[in-house]
């Protein structure tokens, strides 16, 4: 049967929810920390930490390589977080999950692996909402290769526009770099359009979905995406882990990213030849403990629910967005009906920086600055935002003492 | 010296709002301080040996940290400026800001300064 989202929300209890994040209930410059910098990294709940403790309690030892027990039962449990990841994404085979250190090395892998693929003449399109230091692998490949690199352009609403996206791909085009989710001002972009449309002049499309898994369960099949990549610090889990899936035949035709042990099948001075998949891409030893607790933090956001966060966080955008605009003075930016609880904002003329400061003095935590999407703020001539991501396991008081804090910084600097 | 950080704060936010402005011909890309989220422009001259500092800053809090370094560093000797140490800093209730990892980059402010200082110490040896 069908549940209504009201049946959904009853079944989510944000007191239940709070109490799994133990750092939830500390206290910042003598104020209860109120977290509004999610989409920079999320808390961690409990669960997966009892998972970390519990693996260096008890597991820790390398994989892939030991016939002796514990090595064997810590490679079982890092391959059942690959297998949690692969079931998550709906990735057909698991070993088209690769795990990296993070999206970042993700991207750098698949640009790294196109060096061999592109030519002068040929295109790779990228979008103008990128994280601008995702910009710099492609510009890097364009670079050695000598292919053009293309921007989407966006509105002043920060949507990509797609009028646009229709008038830079061709023939030429090879590789599609966009983000799911905008860091900077949340944006949902249509992948499944820019997709479709690469797809129909063979090119492969690698999405970044740094910050679109806090929100959204993407299924790769369904998307039919070439590449999609992500960090777990952003789910739930620990820095330094992240995924790529790649479709099998891509991966099998990219080369090897980085050469070391564990990717290697067979090594003579004369030649080597490589692992297969997922192991190609996997060199040296991995973060073990950290892909683990990948795993486990996937399992809590599940059990949450996709829909449960979906719903609930879209309550606090829209009560948060409207106490917002309440503030004189107060200017958001990124409007697009499409986005995810991210609010990027500006209070009249005031440097985002102060308000950022004042705000850490009453406990709050929120980003300031360009957000690594100078770009984006060049478009809209300003030096940065203040942002405030907000998550599953906020709640409305605290977007009140937001608001408070806001009023109270704009009296303190005007 | 203060009750609690909201009089400390809005005393520097005050300062910033009185700094004397730096010549507009200073606001260059090159008398820009790395290090900091916000920008600051620093702009140092030399008469009767002694330094002169303007500054200005796009955050008003972050004027307020460099109009206290200018009130102190400002018409002294170059040598004066090298040898300062910066327990100052302590004493106003600043020290939070003086840790190399904070965004707002008074550390890299005081180093700019005393950079110009021994820039200036050379030219006079
Ligand atoms: C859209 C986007 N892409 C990539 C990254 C980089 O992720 P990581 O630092 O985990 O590699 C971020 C992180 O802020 C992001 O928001």
């Amino acid at each position: 049967m069908p549940q209504s989202g009201l049946d959904l929300l009853a079944m989510f209890n944000i007191n239940e929810i709070r109490k799994d994040f133990p750092i939830l209930s500390r206290k910042v410059n003598g104020k209860p920390l109120v977290y509004f910098d999610n989409a920079a990294t999320s808390q961690t709940p409990q669960q997966v930490i009892d998972v970390i403790v519990d693996y260096y309690s008890n597991y820790n030892a390398n994989i892939h390589r030991g016939v002796h027990t514990l090595s064997q039962e810590a490679t079982d449990l890092y391959e059942q977080a690959r297998q949690k990841i692969q079931a998550h994404f709906n990735a057909k085979h698991s070993h088209e999950i690769i795990l990296t250190s993070g999206t970042t090395d993700s991207i750098n892998l698949i640009a790294n692996g196109f060096s061999s693929l592109l030519k002068k003449g040929d295109d790779v399109i990228v979008s103008a909402l990128e994280h601008h230091s995702n910009i710099v692998p492609w510009q890097m490949l364009c670079e050695r290769t000598g292919a053009s690199l293309k921007v989407i352009p966006m509105n002043l609403e920060g949507e990509l526009i797609m009028s646009e996206y229709d008038k830079l791909i061709s023939k030429n085009t090879k590789l599609v770099f966009v983000n799911h989710v905008s860091n900077a001002l949340g944006t949902i972009n249509p992948i499944e359009y820019i997709i479709k449309k690469a797809h129909a002049v063979g090119a492969a499309v690698l999405i970044d979905g740094a910050q679109s898994t806090p929100h959204i369960k993407p299924d790769v099949q369904d998307l039919d995406v070439d590449f999609y990549v992500a960090s777990a610090h952003k789910l739930c889990g620990p820095t330094g882990v992240g995924m790529l899936y790649g479709k099998q035949d891509w991966l099998n035709k990219l080369p090897p990213y980085q050469g070391g042990g564990e990717m290697i099948a067979e090594v003579t001075f004369e030649k080597t030849t490589y692992a297969d998949l997922p192991h190609k891409f996997e060199a040296g030893t991995p973060n073990i403990c950290g892909g683990i607790a990948f795993g486990a933090a996937i399992d809590y956001m599940n059990a949450v629910g996709f829909n449960n966060i979906a719903l609930y966080e879209n309550e606090l955008l829209e009560y948060a967005t409207k106490a917002l605009l309440d503030i004189e003075g107060l200017k958001i930016y990124g409007t697009s009906k499409q986005k995810t609880s991210v609010i990027s904002f500006n209070l009249d003329d005031i440097h985002p920086y102060d308000v950022g400061t004042i705000l850490d003095k009453l406990g709050i935590a929120v980003r300031t600055g360009h957000h690594c999407a100078q770009p984006i703020m060049d478009f809209y001539k300003i030096p940065g935002t203040v942002r405030a991501s907000i998550s599953f396991y906020n709640t409305k008081e605290e977007i009140d003492a937001l608001v408070t804090g806001i009023k109270k910084a704009k009296m303190m600097l005007s | 010296m203060f009750e609690d950080w909201e009089e400390r704060y809005q005393y520097m936010i005050d300062l910033g709002k009185d700094l004397p402005l730096i010549d507009n011909q200073y606001k260059t890309e090159s008398n820009i301080i790395k290090g900091c989220q916000s920008k600051v422009w620093v702009h140092a001259e030399l008469q009767d040996n002694k330094i002169t500092f303007t500054a200005d800053s796009d955050a008003i809090i972050t004027k307020g940290i460099i109009a206290i370094l200018i009130r102190t560093f400002s018409n002294q000797h170059p040598k004066d400026i090298i040898d300062a140490d910066t327990d100052f800093i302590d004493a106003i209730g600043l020290k939070e800001h003086l840790s190399p990892t904070r965004a707002n980059g008074l550390v890299s402010m005081i180093k700019q300064l005393k950079m110009y200082a021994i820039a200036y110490q050379t030219q006079l040896n």
